[in-house]
C-alpha cells in the first residue's frame, strides 16, 4: 500500500471538516449570522489538503479571499475561525478580520487575502525568511486563476526565481475568475505553461484529484525544502458556489455544477479511490463523517454564544504595537 | 451654473440607477466613451448569461447588452493594467470610464493614477490630454472589513491634476458623472457603497452639475457643518435634531473635494462663526484637517469657537459589526460636535 491508513484517514478527515465548515458557513450566511462577504471553498478541497497535509508550523502559507480550506488544511482551529468569521472576540483575529482577512501565525498561516494577487510577494518574503536564516522551511502561496493576471503575482514569479526562493506557488484554476471565465481572461492556452517561463518547473495537475495533487505538491515542497527553489503547480477544481456567498452565478452553464458534483467532486473521488484500492473502509469514514458534523456544529454554537468585541477597548487596540 | 436639462421630466432613482443612467446617456451621445474593468458586464466566456453582474454593485448593468463588449470591456483581474489602458486611451481619442470595483484597490495601481495620469498635461507642457473617469465604492458599512471599506479620497486629493468628486445623493451622481466623462482630466468619482439604494428625484435628460460648486441641504446661521459623501445624510440628520431644539445648522456638500468650493465654506463660517466638520475618513493628514486649515488661516477673524472635526478613528476599518458601528462617524457624534461649538 502506498499510503498509510492513518495518513489517508487525516486527509478525509481533512477534507470532510473543509467541506461541511463551508456548507454551514452558507447556511449561517445565508441565516443573517455571519456577516460580509464571504467565499466558500466547497469542491476545491483536495488541493489545500494535499499542498498542506505535510507543512509544518514553520512553514508559511498564504492566502486568498477564499480561504478557509486552507486555513483548516494548515490547522487552523475550526472553533476559533468561526468565531472571526462571525466577528467575535475570541475569534482567531479578535473580529478584527473575518472571513477575508483570517491568520493564524502560529500555524504558519499568515493570512487569507482581500486583494487579489496580495498573497505571493509576501510569501516570496517568508520564503527570504527561511533561506536567510538557513532553515529547511518553505513558504506556500495559494493564487486563483483571476490572481495569476495581477502584476504583483507575476514579479513574484520572477523575483522568486531570481531569488531561488523556497516557494510552492500553487494557482487553483477554478475556471472562474469571480464571474469571467479563466479561459477569457488568460490570453495563453497553459497557465502551467506561462508560469514554467518565468523559469521554474510548473505542472498541471487535475485538482479533484487527490492523490495526483499530492504528489505534485510533494515534489515542489522536497526541491524547496532541498534549496532548489520555487515551483508552480496550476491545479484544474471546480468551485461548487458562486464568487461569494449569496451570488446568483447568472453566467454558470445549464446543469454545470449538479453536474461537477456528480463527476468531479473531490471528496467523493477519493472516497472512491481508497475504497475500490481497499485502503480503507467505508464505516471508518462514514465514523469521521458523523465527527466532523459534530465538530461544526458545535463550532458554529459557540461562534454564536462568543461575545462581541467591546468598542471601548478594542476598537482602537493594536493599531501599532505597545511597549 | 447648473445645465438645466431641457425636457421636465424626472423620477424617483437610486443612487445606483442615476449612475447607471449617466454612463449610457453619454454613451449614446459620444461614441468615444468607454467603459473597463473587472466584471463590468459579468460572464465573459462562460456558458451562462452574459452581463451576469453589471459591476458587482450592479450599477453597469444593460450597459453590455446596449453598447457591446467593444464599448464595455470585462478585464482580467489586473487593475494597473486597467488604469494604465484607460489613461493611454485617453490620450489616443477616447473617453474611458475604467471601474475600481473597490476603491482600495487604487493600492496595485497607483502609480498609473499619481504619477502617470495625473501628471501628463503638466510634465507635457500642457500638450496632453486625458479625459478619464475612475469610478470606485468607497467607505464602511458593509462589513467588508480592513481591505474594501476605506475612504481613501484624501490621498487623491493630495495629487495636482486629478480631480476628486464625491456624490452624496443620485441627482448629484448623474449631473455630476455627466460633467466628469465631459472634463478633459483624469476624474476620481468616488461612490460610497452604502448609498446605492437611496433615492431621490432624479431628472431623465442628462444635465451637468459644475465641479467646485457646493450644495447647502440645509441652510442655517449657528453652526457651519461641512460633510462629505455619506456623511452628508447623517449631518442632515443631525441639523434636523437640532433644529428641534431651535439650533440653526448651515449644512454644506462640497459635492467635488478637489476642486473644492471654498468660498461657499468661509461665506457660511463668517455668518455662523463655527465649524464642524463631517468625514468618514481618518483625521490626520484628510480633507477634514485640510478644510479645518483653510478655515483657520482664511477665516480666523469670523470664528467664534474652536473648529470641531468629527471622523473615522485612526484605525483600519474593522470587520465585527459592533466596531465597524463604533468606527463610523454616527449623527449622535454630530449632534455633540455642534453642541460643543455652540458652548452647550
Amino acid at each position: 500500500m502506498p499510503y498509510q491508513p492513518e495518513f489517508l484517514l487525516r486527509v478525509y478527515r481533512t477534507m470532510k471538516t473543509i467541506r461541511i465548515f463551508e456548507e454551514r458557513c452558507i447556511k449561517e450566511f445565508e441565516g443573517g449570522n455571519i456577516p460580509g462577504f464571504v467565499h466558500a471553498s466547497n469542491g476545491q478541497e483536495a488541493i489545500a489538503v494535499a499542498a498542506c497535509i505535510d507543512l509544518t508550523y514553520k512553514d508559511i502559507i498564504g492566502s486568498t479571499h477564499r480561504g478557509h480550506g486552507h486555513c483548516i488544511a494548515k490547522g487552523c482551529d475550526v472553533i476559533g475561525m468561526m468565531k472571526e468569521i462571525m466577528g467575535k472576540a475570541t475569534g482567531l483575529c479578535k473580529g478584527k478580520g473575518g472571513s477575508m482577512h483570517i491568520a493564524d501565525f502560529d500555524k504558519g498561516m499568515i493570512g487569507a487575502n482581500a486583494i487579489v494577487g496580495g498573497g505571493p510577494p509576501l510569501c516570496n518574503g517568508a520564503a527570504l525568511g527561511a533561506k536567510t536564516r538557513g532553515t529547511k522551511d518553505i513558504a506556500m502561496s495559494f493564487s486563483g486563476d483571476g490572481s495569476a493576471n495581477q502584476g504583483t503575482v507575476l514579479e513574484a514569479l520572477n523575483f522568486a526565481a531570481v531569488l531561488k526562493l523556497p516557494h510552492v506557488f500553487i494557482f487553483e484554476n477554478n475556471g472562474y475568475g469571480e464571474g469571467t471565465s479563466a479561459n477569457y481572461a488568460l490570453g495563453c492556452d497553459s497557465l502551467a505553461e506561462r508560469n514554467g517561463a518565468f523559469g521554474m518547473p510548473s505542472e498541471y495537475v487535475d485538482g479533484t484529484d487527490f492523490f495526483a495533487t499530492y504528489e505534485a505538491c510533494q515534489r515542489a515542497i522536497q526541491r524547496a525544502r532541498q534549496g532548489e527553489g520555487p515551483s508552480s503547480i496550476e491545479a484544474e477544481t471546480v468551485r461548487f458556489d458562486g464568487h461569494f456567498i449569496g451570488d446568483p452565478q447568472l453566467y454558470r452553464g445549464k446543469n454545470e455544477i449538479a453536474d461537477a458534483k456528480v463527476n468531479r467532486d473531490c471528496l467523493t473521488l477519493f472516497r472512491n479511490r481508497v475504497l475500490a484500492e481497499s485502503w480503507l473502509q467505508a464505516p471508518d469514514m462514514d465514523a469521521i463523517d458523523e465527527e466532523v458534523e459534530l465538530l461544526i456544529a458545535s463550532a458554529v454554537q459557540e461562534g454564536l454564544n462568543a461575545p462581541d468585541p467591546d468598542p471601548a477597548i478594542d476598537l482602537m487596540a493594536d493599531v501599532y504595537c505597545s511597549y | 451654473m447648473t445645465t438645466t436639462p431641457t425636457s421636465g421630466t424626472s423620477s424617483l432613482k437610486t443612487y445606483r440607477e442615476a449612475i447607471n443612467d449617466a454612463l449610457r446617456q453619454e454613451m449614446r451621445r459620444d461614441p468615444t466613451v468607454i467603459i473597463l474593468g473587472e466584471e463590468v458586464s459579468g460572464g465573459a466566456g462562460c456558458a451562462g448569461q452574459d452581463d451576469a453582474y453589471g459591476g458587482v454593485f450592479g450599477v453597469t448593468k444593460g450597459l453590455m447588452p446596449e453598447f457591446g463588449r467593444e464599448r464595455v470591456i470585462d478585464t482580467p483581474i489586473s487593475e494597473s493594467a486597467i488604469i494604465g489602458a484607460a489613461a493611454g486611451a485617453a490620450n489616443n481619442g477616447l473617453r474611458p470610464v475604467a471601474e475600481l470595483m473597490f476603491f482600495d484597490f487604487i493600492g496595485v495601481c497607483f502609480d498609473q493614477i499619481f504619477n502617470q495620469a495625473a501628471k501628463f498635461r503638466y510634465m507635457f507642457g500642457g500638450k496632453a490630454r486625458t479625459p478619464m473617469v475612475i469610478r470606485g465604492t468607497v467607505g464602511a458599512g458593509w462589513r467588508a472589513g480592513a481591505q474594501h471599506s476605506n475612504m481613501l479620497h484624501p490621498v487623491v486629493t493630495h495629487i495636482p491634476g486629478l480631480k476628486v468628486v464625491m456624490p452624496s445623493n443620485a441627482y448629484d451622481a448623474k449631473g455630476l458623472l455627466i460633467q466628469a466623462i465631459r472634463d478633459d482630466d483624469p476624474v476620481l468619482f468616488l461612490e460610497h457603497k452604502i448609498m446605492y439604494d437611496l433615492k431621490c428625484e432624479v431628472p431623465d435628460e442628462p444635465y451637468t452639475i459644475p465641479f467646485g460648486e457646493a450644495a447647502f441641504p440645509r441652510q442655517g446661521t449657528d453652526v457651519t457643518i461641512v460633510a462629505i459623501s455619506n456623511m452628508v445624510t447623517r449631518a442632515i440628520e443631525a441639523a434636523d435634531l437640532l433644529a428641534k431644539e431651535g439650533i440653526s445648522c448651515d449644512v454644506i456638500d462640497p459635492r467635488t473635494v478637489s476642486p473644492l468650493d471654498e468660498e461657499s465654506i468661509l461665506e457660511s463660517v463668517e455668518v455662523t462663526g463655527r465649524l464642524v466638520i463631517v468625514d468618514e475618513a481618518h483625521e490626520r493628514c484628510s480633507l477634514a484637517a485640510d478644510i479645518s486649515s483653510i478655515v483657520a488661516e482664511k477665516g480666523f477673524s469670523s470664528l467664534r469657537a474652536p473648529i470641531r472635526k468629527v471622523t473615522a478613528p485612526h484605525a483600519p476599518v474593522p470587520f465585527s459589526p459592533v466596531l465597524e458601528d463604533a468606527y463610523v462617524p454616527s449623527v449622535d457624534r454630530i449632534v455633540n460636535a455642534v453642541r460643543d461649538v455652540l458652548g452647550a
